[in-house]
């Protein structure tokens, strides 16, 4: 196991209905991510990005192919099932921060510790926005905090169940430069301090050449896969 | 792989977290149950109350243990049964008859009650002043109903003449027992002493006299004599009786009718407020998709995330609920009086928990079953829809068709419960259904056209305002169906109303047709009548005579026979009645004869008589023609054959007859008369009366204008008690509205800050919601009146066989306050997005 790539992808193709016609937005992908790795996607709109972190991550369903994550093959299973498994494996940072308005910055990073049955839930996400830099904003809500606080939070939020995998869709893409180069390294060192793998998709090429590796997606398919070092 | 590890405390811990920021919109959408739960309780608990009185009351109800009626005098064998089982009894003898008020020459036809000393032997008859029900039979005293001394202006110590006997007025009676204020309305009674009715002069041939016997049993009396001796003697004779037991089962059986209708009325209130439940929890819940989807990301199932918000729905359903009973146990208290004039005993209120407990889970079950069918969609939303916003279509889900099918048999099962049968539980549903499907699809054909023919090249401010009504996550299904429907049973009440009174207007609009009828004639006064109207300056339009008899055989068979043999299929009412009888030459306007030949004239001994009958009633007696039937004319046989089958329009004020004779057979029989006439003006009609009350103190007069002054006070009472329930229905329809504006208030104030970056005015935000509102009302008040026309058509076609002529002032009315209070409840909930800055309203809104 030790030695497994964390993410195994075999021939994933995702096909979706446009009206009368079907349109391919991944076209028979492979891959395998190694377990501790980092790992930026990269391409223009529409080349498929998004569709493999979701199909990655299990919240799709491939049209053909299989995901492999954490050894759990997720193509026989039930949409709770795969939920089970985001839980126990996967974290997750989304663009637009996907926070749950109703509920406090400390109430949110709460969630994944309490659906894991976490009896210390609020002390470490007490924790976690200390790390973050928010310990004194744990009960405010989202509404009251800035694009780049609230970021934060969802960060806390994703390493909260100390995952396997950490997901991140455009995780710079709606704050600004200098927020965004903040997040950048919250993300980064949080992930090596917890030698967590982290598959990121991005269009800014100065947050992918941080990744160890660049995979670049064109039309549907992989059009290259290099290491960190060959790019720059 | 099993679900995670989060349980219930989490669920309720999470629904407790997300409602903090959402209570007051959850509570408002739950406001529109409350209503409906507490009209339930309310009626409900008050149900109950006037039951437990009537057990109380029962007796009081009776005013005796045993009471026996009949139309013709008791025989004496019953007074010595009774006599031979130590009862005591009180004896009666009612009847319709004008009194004359020689104070203000007042004339009225009353309901006269001949009583003895001893009645009743429970409850009392309650007078002004007290306690004159006691010993007014010792003198030549009457006690008058209390309406009616108010209408002559008449007062105790004043006189009254009832027949040939003037008595004085010695108090007015303010409650009779087992008697409402609807039956004292249409005849208000008046008590005298039994022992002066020979003097009164009223007894005479064709009075109808009602004759009754009050008994009550002595002391330590086992009911089993009654059970076992007396009941089924009784039964073998043609006397009416009842014993509290009866009585008591006969009301029962009238209230619960009440209630049962009252309670439905309740519940379509309830399921209009489960409607605007239903649309206000589907936006809501739309809002929390992306939540929901969240939470998927993060490893919660599918049933957890729909947990989080059914407890939510669950606990404002709780709420809801509660907060409606308790309403409704406070409403309880004004219904007495409403219902007032239907009530036999006076009800004292108390708090029924059965009610409340009842009402509550009825709130609850109905409100999470609506819930329902946008909180199972949860389930299905992919956690996709966390990266992205738009996704293929969601392959197809049973489960809302489920939510759809239990709301259905809870619809279905709540009906049956309240109306005992199957088929009108049935009736009553699809009723509600075909309602909304109506409804409903007015409000679609309304977007549709909206769409379709949409005024592109009209004002800003009007494009602005009727794109709303089909933009997404519009309110137009909803609040024509809440709304629409209330304003229906609005209008279908002011409209059966018109109907009711045109009708009885109707019967006698031509001219020539009566609008007088004076009864109880003798063939001795006949000629001094007809001389009296003509020099009134009233026409005689016609003069009929009347025999009564009652039937002895049919096609062989004695009357007896008929009645012991189980398997004859001829109905009881044509076996028992005393028949009305007259005979002429001809048929009368009125009539039509559908088949045989009308015989002109009996042609004496040797000759058949041949009758005519009422097509009805050759039904139910089960004859043809040539069947032979024979008469008991007062002691005498008349056998006759069925000769000819009329048809007859029972809606004109005339006399008509369900069995006609041809001339020659019963001219030298007892009978009295009836005369008819016709008045061209108030003041012409009373000054007549006076006079032929005074000539002819035996004779009672019926006019149009009576019957329709009586009509409009029982419709008045009975209308305020269906509108006050129509009214429960038009306000849950507001609290939907005012609902659906306060949910949808964010998406409204993106745009309205939308609109006034890109340089709208405050006032044209104003006119764009106006005219949204605006054409909101109209649709709904114009859907709801265009139901109330189709009701209105067919009770006109089906009940009244009339055509509607619908009185438009009073539908612009309806039009207008529905659509002013959409319009205001729209705008007052809308101010606030227009007096505060955008970017501050937009901060404070989750």
């Amino acid at each position: 196991m030790k030695n497994e790539p964390i993410l195994r992808i075999r021939e994933l193709t995702k096909n979706y209905k446009s009206g009368s016609r079907e349109l391919t937005v991944l076209n028979n992908v492979s891959l395998d991510v190694e377990r501790g790795s980092t790992c930026a996607i990269v391409g223009p709109s529409g080349s498929g990005k998004t569709t493999l972190l979701g199909l990655s991550a299990g919240l799709d369903v491939p049209s053909s192919g299989s995901v492999t994550l954490n050894g759990i093959t997720l193509d026989k299973l039930s949409e709770d099932e795969k939920a089970q498994v985001r839980s126990a494996h996967v974290g997750f940072i989304f663009q637009s921060f996907n926070l749950l308005p109703t509920l406090t910055a400390l109430e949110n990073v709460m969630i994944p510790l309490e659906l894991k049955g976490d009896k210390k839930a609020r002390q470490k996400a007490k924790d976690l926005l200390e790390k973050v830099g928010l310990a004194d904003r744990g009960g405010h809500y989202p509404t009251q905090l800035s694009g780049g606080e609230q970021q934060r939070v969802s960060i806390a939020r994703a390493f909260a169940n100390e995952p396997s995998i950490l997901f991140a869709d455009e995780p710079t893409g709606n704050l600004d430069g200098e927020t965004g180069t903040t997040i950048e390294e919250l993300i980064f060192r949080l992930n090596t301090d917890a030698g967590t793998t982290l598959i990121l998709v991005t269009h800014d090429l100065d947050l992918a050449q941080r990744a160890g590796r660049i995979i670049h997606m064109k039309n549907g398919k992989l059009f290259s896969d290099t290491l960190a070092d060959s790019v720059s | 792989m099993g679900t995670n590890k989060a349980g219930f405390g989490w669920l309720t811990k999470m629904a407790w977290r997300d409602s903090r920021r959402n209570a007051s919109r959850l509570l408002l959408f739950m406001s529109s149950i409350v209503l409906g739960i507490a009209a339930l309780v309310a009626i409900n608990s008050f149900g109950e109350n006037l039951s437990d009185e009537i057990d109380g009351e029962a007796k009081a109800l009776l005013g005796a243990d045993l009471e026996i009626s009949s139309r013709t005098p008791i025989p004496d064998e019953v007074r010595q049964r009774f006599d031979s089982l130590g009862f005591e009894m009180s004896e009666e003898m009612s009847f319709a008859s004008m009194v004359y008020f020689p104070k203000n020459d007042g004339t009225r036809l009353i309901n006269v009650r001949a009583v003895e000393e001893n009645f009743p032997f429970y409850g009392e008859i309650i007078t002004e002043p007290a306690g004159k029900a006691t010993n007014f039979t010792e003198g030549q005293k009457a006690l008058i109903d209390q309406t009616l001394l108010l209408q002559f202006d008449a007062l105790p110590g004043d006189s009254v003449k009832v027949g040939e006997v003037t008595f004085l007025i010695e108090g007015s009676v303010l409650e009779v027992p087992g008697q409402s204020a609807i039956t004292t309305t249409v005849a208000p009674p008046v008590f005298i002493p039994l022992r002066l009715m020979e003097e009164t002069g009223l007894n005479q041939l064709g009075s109808r006299i009602n004759y009754k016997i009050y008994a009550k049993y002595p002391e330590g009396f086992d009911n089993a004599v009654f059970e076992d001796y007396l009941s089924p003697w009784l039964e073998t004779t043609e006397l009416s009786f009842d014993d509290v037991a009866e009585r008591k089962e006969e009301i029962g059986d009238a209230y619960s009718d009440l209630t049962g209708f009252l309670n439905l009325t309740a519940f379509v209130a309830l399921i209009l407020g489960c409607i605007g439940v239903a649309g206000s929890v589907h936006i809501y819940l739309k809002e929390k998709t992306t939540s929901v989807a969240v939470l998927r990301v993060l490893g919660a199932s599918g049933q957890q995330a729909m947990a989080i918000f059914f407890f939510q729905v669950l606990a404002m359903a709780i709420i809801g609920s509660v907060l409606g009973a308790a309403l409704g146990a406070a409403i309880q208290y004004f219904l007495p009086a409403l219902f007032d004039d239907f009530l036999l005993v006076d009800v004292a209120i108390s708090l029924s928990w059965s009610s409340i407990f009842e009402g509550i889970l009825t709130g609850v079950i109905a409100a999470v079953l609506f819930a329902l069918l946008s909180l199972v969609r949860l389930r299905k939303i992919s956690p996709l829809r966390a990266i992205r916003t738009f996704l293929e279509p969601a392959v197809t889900d049973r489960a809302p068709w489920l939510a759809g099918g239990g709301i259905l048999v809870f619809i279905l099962v709540f009906s049956r419960l309240q109306l005992d049968e199957w088929s009108s539980a049935l009736a009553f549903s699809t009723g509600i259904l075909v309602s909304f499907a109506i409804l409903a699809g007015l409000a679609r054909l309304a977007i549709y056209s909206a769409k379709r023919f949409f005024p592109s090249r009209s004002p800003f401010v009007w494009r602005q305002g009727l794109a709303n009504l089909y933009r997404p996550n519009n309110q137009t299904l909803i609040l024509v169906v809440t709304i629409g429907l209330g304003t229906a049973l609005i209008t279908t009440l002011f409209i059966s109303q018109e109907l009711l009174v045109d009708k009885v207007k109707l019967t006698s609009a031509p001219e020539s047709r009566p609008n007088m009828v004076l009864f109880d004639i003798q063939s001795n006064q006949v000629d001094d009548v007809r001389e009296l109207t003509q020099r009134s300056g009233l026409p005689v339009i016609s003069e009929v005579p009347i025999v009564t008899m009652r039937l002895e055989g049919i096609k062989g068979r004695s009357v007896e026979e008929l009645r012991a043999d189980t398997t004859s299929d001829v109905r009881d009412w044509v076996l028992s009645r005393e028949y009305r009888v007259s005979y002429r030459d001809s048929l009368s306007e009125s009539e039509t004869l559908l088949r045989g030949q009308w015989q002109e004239e009996y042609g004496g001994r040797g000759d058949s008589i041949f009758v005519s009958l009422e097509k009805g009633l050759r039904e139910d007696m089960k004859v043809d023609l040539g069947d032979e039937l024979i008469f008991n004319v007062q002691g005498a046989r008349l056998t006759t054959y069925v000769g000819s089958i009329r048809e007859v329009d029972w809606q004109r004020m005339q006399t008509n007859f369900l069995v006609m004779f041809p001339e020659g057979v019963l001219e030298n029989a007892p009978k009295f008369h009836v005369l008819l006439t016709r008045f061209e003006s108030p003041e012409q009609s009373a000054s007549f009366q006076q006079k032929l009350v005074k000539q002819f103190p035996n004779i009672s007069v019926i006019d149009l204008q009576l019957v329709l002054e009586t009509i409009d006070t029982v419709l008045s009472k009975v209308s305020f008690a269906i509108r006050f329930m129509a009214f429960f229905s038009i306000f849950t329809g507001l609290l939907v509205l005012t609902g659906s504006v306060l949910i949808s208030k964010y998406q409204r104030m993106q745009e309205s800050v939308l609109l006034r970056t890109l340089g709208a005015r405050r006032n044209q935000i104003l006119l764009i919601n106006t005219m949204e509102y605006f054409l909101l009302g109209s649709l709904a008040a114009l859907s709801g009146i265009v139901i109330a026309l189709i009701a209105g058509s067919l009770l006109a076609w089906l009940s009244f066989e009339t055509t509607l002529t619908p009185d438009f002032l009073v539908l612009l009315g309806v039009y207008l306050t529905i659509t002013l209070l959409t319009v205001l409840i729209g705008l007052s909930n809308s101010r606030s997005i227009l007096s505060k800055p955008p970017l501050e309203v937009l901060r404070k809104v989750v």
